[in-house]
């Protein structure tokens, strides 16, 4: 479902991210991407969102190389995720109803199916009774959950979640370990970047180790 | 089905987001409005006095004098040679006598008159011609003035031409305004969605980073930017509707103490539908200059 090979990574600052992965994950895996901070964890899902592309050697999402997609098919390409950022990227403005409803808005559904959709997914991460409350008035595990909530409200393939635990305690971070493998469970393919080592070996998942750009393990 | 919903769901954002700022919309309006005022107001008013030049110049006729020294017979004579000229289509007698009856009643001038030991005008005839081209007029003037017992010939159009040749210069005038203020209504869209596109930075990169394509980001501030500009075209034919109603109001006054009536006309429907087309697509055209210079620098990373 996604493959790396040979990647390698450099910004334009000169710092080599990724040097020469390669890695393949397969539908319906759950892969665990740990490492110290700065290892490329992050460069790592960003170049299979097409967020950054490769330097050199090639990401395939879905059968298609995302280094040489076309600027008007990385939206589309990008649909097949639910993307968890560190930063959550929640807007402030809207309640958490309407951020939840921002992946339905951009594909066109249907205001009353999505609206069905909206609630099931804010149902699945028990945020149901706080779809009017704004982000601000949540604490940082229900923002956390209101991220996860607009990742998979379209249904993606692969679900993909940067240091999700960054800032909870451990029994937050329990929880939230479940969700995903409930995710999992029923077939989406799930990428964890996290350095939280505890949070990793809870899950029994595939873990991939990252160090200084490189594979290690 | 879901292209019906994305333009839908757009025009329904782009309303709740002109609500929400109701000070500045009405403010933006309102300068857009003015703007636009002007030169379809300049417009009207040319609309108005092409009208009435036009009922002027669209009945040519030369005014025939005859020598004071003609008689009857002559008059005769010349009415007879009008009548059967190729060129005339009607020729009316207006003897001396008649022309004084009608200017002591038509102008006032009833003690002066009275006061005039003999007649000073002449015979005359009013001939409508045929031909109204300003050729076939001229050379029918200068044919007629050549016959004998003929004083002089007046062609009457040669001033109203003089008011529509001026008009055309009006006319360019006021397409020139319209293209300089067309351009203000296009500056002034490009700078709102500029600071729109500021302030929804973080919804525009948040929407690309979970699959927007670039027209469902572009679609809302193009609905804004057609929306602002109808809301100006509106706007304008409103101030220029009024502007008209109230000059209308002060020409009834004036037109009363002349005995007679004249008002000036509103914005045909015609022109009205092209001022609200062309206010909005300017509008739109504006906030795509400005989406299309401001959005591409907006790349999540």
């Amino acid at each position: 479902m996604i493959a790396f090979s040979q990647v390698t990574k450099r910004y334009p600052s000169g710092l080599e991210a990724l040097k020469g992965v390669t890695l393949a994950i397969e539908a319906g895996e759950m892969v665990f991407i740990t490492g110290h901070s700065g290892a490329g964890k992050s460069t790592l899902l960003k170049l299979a969102a097409a967020i950054e592309r490769p330097s050199s050697g090639s990401v395939i999402v879905n059968g298609q190389n995302v280094g040489a997609l076309r600027v008007r098919a990385v939206p589309f390409l990008r649909r097949n995720f639910g993307l968890i950022f560190q930063d959550q990227k929640l807007l402030f403005d809207r309640s958490a109803f309407d951020n939840v409803m921002l992946p339905l808005a951009i594909t066109g559904f249907e205001r009353r199916e999505a609206a069905r959709r909206v609630r099931a997914a804010l149902d699945k991460v028990g945020l149901l009774a706080k779809e009017r409350s704004f982000p601000v008035t949540l604490s940082g595990g229900e923002q956390q959950r209101l991220a996860i909530a607009r990742a998979i409200v379209h249904r993606p393939a692969i679900l993909m979640a940067d240091e999700p635990t960054g800032n909870l305690d451990a029994a937050y971070a329990a929880e939230l370990g479940e969700l995903f493998r409930s995710f999992n469970q029923v077939g989406v393919t799930v990428v964890i970047a996290t350095h939280d080592v505890s949070f990793a070996a809870r899950l029994k998942p595939r873990v991939v180790v990252l160090k200084d750009g490189r594979l290690a393990a | 089905m879901s292209w019906f919903w994305h333009h839908l769901d757009a025009f329904r954002v782009t309303l709740a987001r002109l609500m929400r700022t109701p000070v500045a919309t009405l403010l933006n309006v309102g300068v857009i409005g003015v703007a636009l005022a002007l030169p379809v107001g300049l417009y009207v008013a040319l609309v108005n006095l092409q009208g009435f030049a036009h009922n002027l110049a669209s009945d040519p006729q030369l005014s025939v004098f005859l020598a004071l020294d003609a008689g009857r017979a002559d008059a005769e004579k010349i009415a007879a040679r009008l009548k059967n000229h190729a060129g005339v289509r009607e020729a009316r007698y207006v003897p001396r006598e008649q022309a004084l009856k009608e200017l002591k009643a038509s102008t006032g001038l009833a003690d002066v008159v009275d006061s005039l030991t003999q007649n000073p005008l002449p015979d005359a005839f009013v001939v409508l011609p045929r031909d109204t081209q300003p050729q076939a007029l001229e050379s029918l003037r200068d044919e007629v003035g050549g016959w004998p017992k003929v004083a002089h010939v007046q062609l009457d159009t040669a001033w109203a031409r003089r008011l529509d040749a001026g008009l055309k210069v009006a006319r360019l005038a006021v397409g020139l305004l319209a293209m300089l203020f067309a351009f203000a209504l296009v500056a002034v869209t490009f700078n709102t969605i500029r600071l729109q596109i500021l302030t929804r930075r973080e919804e525009i990169e948040v929407s690309k980073l979970i699959g927007a394509t670039d027209p469902f980001i572009r679609r809302p501030f193009l609905y804004y930017g057609a929306l602002q500009g109808l809301a100006g075209g509106i706007a304008a034919w409103v101030i220029i509707w009024a502007g008209v109603w109230l000059m209308n109001g002060a020409l009834a006054e004036l037109a009363q103490l002349y005995a007679s009536r004249f008002e000036l006309r509103h914005l045909s429907p015609e022109d009205s539908l092209s001022l609200l087309a062309f206010s909005a697509g300017l509008g739109w055209f504006g906030s795509w200059l400005s989406v299309d210079q401001h959005l591409a620098g907006i790349e999540p990373r």
